[in-house]
């Protein structure tokens, strides 16, 4: 009976989108007609994120919505952009897999798929993972002429042609409208087990590089200081995988004193699913700062800057986060000089945006790549302009 | 002065890989765009790269040459010249205008420079290892060797990253890497000699992609070149980088896009122990079935590959790995972690692996019966080249379900087409490498193969999968690339080309078929199903 409720509401949803294509199509013949441009959205959870649009229409995502193919053996979900990703996950658990990169997911709604792709925004996991566009497959693409493209499949391995499905993932769809999405999913771990430390930053990143270069079980790290700028801080670390693994690792790091971290705390496992989510949904009481807030991207190693300490430090030392006041140009030197890059991800409160955007600058040849391949597959600029740089705004 | 040309050839003993070589290869002369029908195959697929180039061109392109390059990294005579003249696709042959090995990249930025000023076409070669002709050369243009681009840079093992030239072996990163208990994960089965540079070009996969990834999931980083001789950095070494995923647009796209320079990977620590499963079927769907449990089962195999039955028999007498000859298939199962997981996994394959009709169950014991275990695996194409004068290895991806029917439908292609096929498949992948076996002296018969392996790849795309699971496009699938993509998608195609290569110098003719080649070739893209958005329901 469940299944047959199912059916008619896929059915359902799948007219829905037929008419939604119809009505984008229009949309975009409408659009071009009067070059006008067009702000694509879905629950809008991440409008934060990213330059400001100024657009003359907003197409809703919303009625493009449902999954289209789920088939646990393949490991492989597709679905439509309108889709929430709370309702994919609760699908995908449901048969005992998952979105191996947790996705965070923002505000009531949650966030859709389609939003997941465009920002291409990744959770802890993401630390040994991988990222959202290391499990995208293929992908379904509406360009601003109205015509659909099919990139990539639903197999693991396809070389055929150029990987346009990644290069969409995180373009904040400024390439074209993202329809739907062939993920690559992961069964859940069987076991996972967290460990807590107080330590300095220093000490956790040394220890977490020296341990992801063993064969231990590492799934997400997160070091966050007592007190703002302070040196002393906390770090968890959560270890997923084969029971037996998991089991062994956290014996090996919670017996004995590890090196300058001393000794393990071990963390009950509701308190710690509680701790995960809310740093990988950020509602962590770290992210509530009404300081601007950067998200600073470093090769895991890098040394850390008594001017930029974190609030917190995600993928071993690979992603911090960093609420300051200092200047987008010394927030962005700091990351340049550690060969990574730092984006404005929450201005403050008023905050006037720094005029180049609020991502770094792009080195000019790249610059000119993005600007060259945005004439090519958008000519009139109608999509999402300026989202991704301010210098990517509407075309002549 | 030149250097050796490492062939597909040079990795697998005696027996050639593939053996298409013994083709009696005819000279093309077809022009540049067929018009009207009756070309075969083999020519149509080289229509784009036969331009020569005329007299005086060369003489004042081979004179620029000369003065714009030291001699010892240029190549212009004939005998010097033969080595390249093609890559693993040893079928097709012909003969470049000229071959640069700069050592650096301002010597690859001079070569880069003559040839846009004299409008020459440029085709990257790494190991020349490639099985699709995406190093074949264009008659009119130059091949750019990055042979001499051999350094490992540096190894970082706290960091976990290793920067290395794009010409440094696949297999040399690991060796380099296991001092430290770490390696480089992608493994193709010419990982001894092919390249990192190829690799990038051609997004490898190799027999552990389910867990470990293809190379676009291992590459952090490429430093290039632009047609232009720009220096271009795209990814990075921290975890993600700003703007378009242009790092994923260069891996694989067969060196149309961008020249390779330098490449950081991702090193991962080697696991402590790995064990494997060998599993006999009395029936293929049997075998097809098993993989779609282990993954219902929550396991995801360190390896999974499969073979049928007349591939098995080929194969175990050849290298005697004590293989089940009573078996329709056989299935190679691979756990790997520390002892005690790969002990709780194994058990939990084998129960999987018995419930789904597995006739015997060996399970390797030691390093030497697991290296045993794989060695009729690892052996399949030079097995095949004994049972036969020549083969032919296909490469496309399905849905892993459908792996017991695309089995029943070669073997029906097999009465259809009077060859005898055997077949091997990265099976946690999906992906099909069906050996087609003929013998090239027979006329007739290497057409019939091609046909018969075009036929097999667009049952794939038929099936929802793909022309090529991870040996690339070049020119041998050009002609199949049509029925895959409609002609919106390959334009978008040429957009992309279009921004980074607008005059189109960069292995032009390559990968992506254009309009009228598709007219030509004759085969309709796959649409399927009455739907008013039929592209759409072929997802």
């Amino acid at each position: 009976m469940a299944e047959q409720v199912g059916q008619a509401e896929q059915t359902e949803q799948a007219e829905r989108a037929e008419q939604w294509l119809i009505a984008t199509r229009e949309c975009l013949a409408q659009a071009r007609l009067e070059r006008q441009a067009i702000r694509i959205e879905g629950h809008g959870s991440k409008a934060f994120y990213g330059n400001p649009v100024s657009a003359d229409r907003v197409l809703s995502t919303l009625g493009y919505a449902g999954v289209v193919d789920y088939d646990p053996t393949e490991l492989v979900v597709v679905v439509r952009a309108g889709t929430p990703i709370r309702v994919l996950e609760s699908l995908l658990e449901s048969r005992g897999q998952r979105l191996a990169f947790e996705p965070p997911r923002f505000g009531s709604g949650g966030g859709t798929v389609g939003g997941m792709i465009a920002s291409g925004l990744s959770g802890p996991a993401r630390w040994m993972s991988g990222a959202c566009r290391d499990f995208v497959l293929g992908m379904t693409v509406m360009n601003s002429q109205g015509d659909l493209l099919r990139y990539g499949g639903t197999v693991m391995k396809n070389v055929a042609g150029y990987d346009l499905a990644r290069l969409h993932t995180g373009a904040l769809g400024s390439l074209g409208i993202v329809l739907d999405v062939a993920l690559k999913v992961l069964p859940l771990p069987a076991a996972r087990l967290s460990l807590e430390w107080s330590c300095s930053e220093d000490a956790a990143r040394e220890t977490l590089n020296e341990w992801a270069a063993r064969p231990l079980p590492l799934s997400a790290s997160a070091w966050i200081p007592n007190q703002l700028g302070g040196f002393d801080g906390t770090l968890r670390l959560r270890l997923s995988g084969a029971r037996a693994a998991v089991d062994e690792a956290a014996n090996a790091l919670s017996q004995s004193p590890q090196g300058r971290l001393g000794l393990a705390r071990p963390l009950k496992n509701n308190e710690a699913d509680a701790f995960w989510l809310s740093i990988r949904d950020q509602t962590h009481s770290v992210f509530q700062s009404s300081l601007p807030l950067w998200r600073v991207s470093l090769p895991a190693r890098a040394e850390g800057h008594a001017d930029f300490s974190p609030m917190l430090v995600e993928w071993g030392g690979g992603l911090r986060w960093i609420a300051t006041n200092h200047s987008a140009q010394a927030v962005r030197a700091f990351a340049a000089d550690r060969s990574g890059h730092a984006a404005l991800y929450r201005p403050g409160q008023g905050q006037v945006l720094p005029s180049d955007g609020v991502f770094m600058p792009l080195e000019p040849v790249i610059h000119r790549l993005h600007q060259r391949i945005r004439e090519e597959l958008d000519p009139m600029g109608l999509l999402n302009p300026g989202r991704l740089s301010p210098a990517m705004a509407r075309a002549a | 002065m030149r250097a050796p040309a490492l062939t597909a050839r040079s990795y697998i003993g005696s027996s050639p890989l593939p053996t298409l070589e013994r083709l009696n290869f005819k000279p093309m002369n077809a022009p540049r765009e067929p018009m009207g029908g009756g070309l075969p195959l083999g020519s149509l697929r080289f229509a784009d790269y036969t331009e020569p180039m005329s007299d005086s061109k060369r003489t004042a392109f081979c004179a620029a040459l000369g003065r714009g390059l030291p001699s010892e990294i240029l190549i212009l005579d004939d005998e010097g010249l033969r080595p390249y003249e093609c890559d693993g696709l040893t079928g097709y042959r012909q003969m470049p205008v000229a071959v640069a090995l700069p050592r650096n990249e301002s010597e690859a930025q001079a070569v880069l420079e003559i040839c846009r000023s004299h409008e020459v076409p440029v085709v990257a070669r790494g190991a020349g290892t490639g099985l699709s002709g995406g190093a074949t050369p264009h008659r009119g243009g130059l091949v750019l060797s990055l042979a001499r681009f051999n350094r490992i840079v540096s190894i970082d093992p706290l960091a976990r990253i290793a920067r290395v030239q794009p010409g440094v072996r696949n297999l040399a990163i690991s060796e380099a890497a296991a001092v430290h208990g770490l390696y480089y994960a992608p493994d193709p089965s010419s990982q001894i000699a092919c390249s990192i540079g190829g690799n990038v070009a051609e997004n490898s996969g190799g027999v552990h992609c389910l867990k470990y990834g293809l190379t676009v999931h291992n590459v952090l980083r490429i430093r290039g070149l632009t047609i232009d001789g720009e220096v271009i950095e795209v990814g990075s070494e921290a975890l993600d980088s700003q703007g378009l995923d242009l790092l994923g647009l260069l891996i694989g796209s067969e060196g149309m896009l961008a020249i390779t320079t330098e490449v950081s990977v991702r090193l991962i620590p080697k696991p402590q122990q790995a064990r494997v499963i060998l599993a006999s079927f009395d029936d293929v769907e049997k075998a097809g079935q098993a993989v779609a449990d282990l993954l219902a089962a929550g396991i995801i195999p360190a390896g999974l590959e499969m073979m049928d039955g007349p591939m098995t028999a080929a194969v175990e007498e050849f290298v005697h790995a004590g293989y089940d000859l009573n078996a329709q298939a056989i299935l190679l199962c691979e756990s790997d972690g520390t002892p005690t997981e790969v002990a709780e996994e194994i058990a939990h394959m084998r129960e999987v692996l018995s419930k789904s009709g597995a006739t015997s169950l060996r399970i390797s014991d030691s390093e030497a019966e697991r290296l045993r275990f794989w060695s009729g695996r690892k052996n399949a194409f030079p097995a095949s080249g004994r049972v036969s004068p020549d083969y032919y290895c296909i490469d496309g991806t399905i849905p892993r379900k459908r792996l017991g029917e695309m089995l029943r439908r070669i073997a029906g292609l097999e009465k259809k087409y009077g060859l005898r096929c055997l077949n091997v498949f990265h099976a946690g992948d999906g992906n099909l490498h069906p050996l087609i076996l003929f013998d090239a002296s027979r006329p007739g018969e290497f057409e019939r193969t091609e046909e018969f392996g075009a036929e097999i790849l667009e049952i794939c795309v038929e099936m929802g999968g793909t022309v090529t699971g991870e040996h690339g496009v070049g020119i041998e699938k050009i002609n199949t690339m049509c029925v895959q993509f409609s002609p919106q998608e390959r334009m978008s195609f040429f957009a992309i080309k279009r921004a980074f290569d607008p005059e189109g110098l960069l292995n032009p003719g390559k990968a992506i078929p254009t309009l009228s080649r598709c007219a030509e070739y004759g085969r309709e893209h796959v649409h399927r199903g009455a739907l008013r958005f039929p592209e759409l329901s072929r997802f």
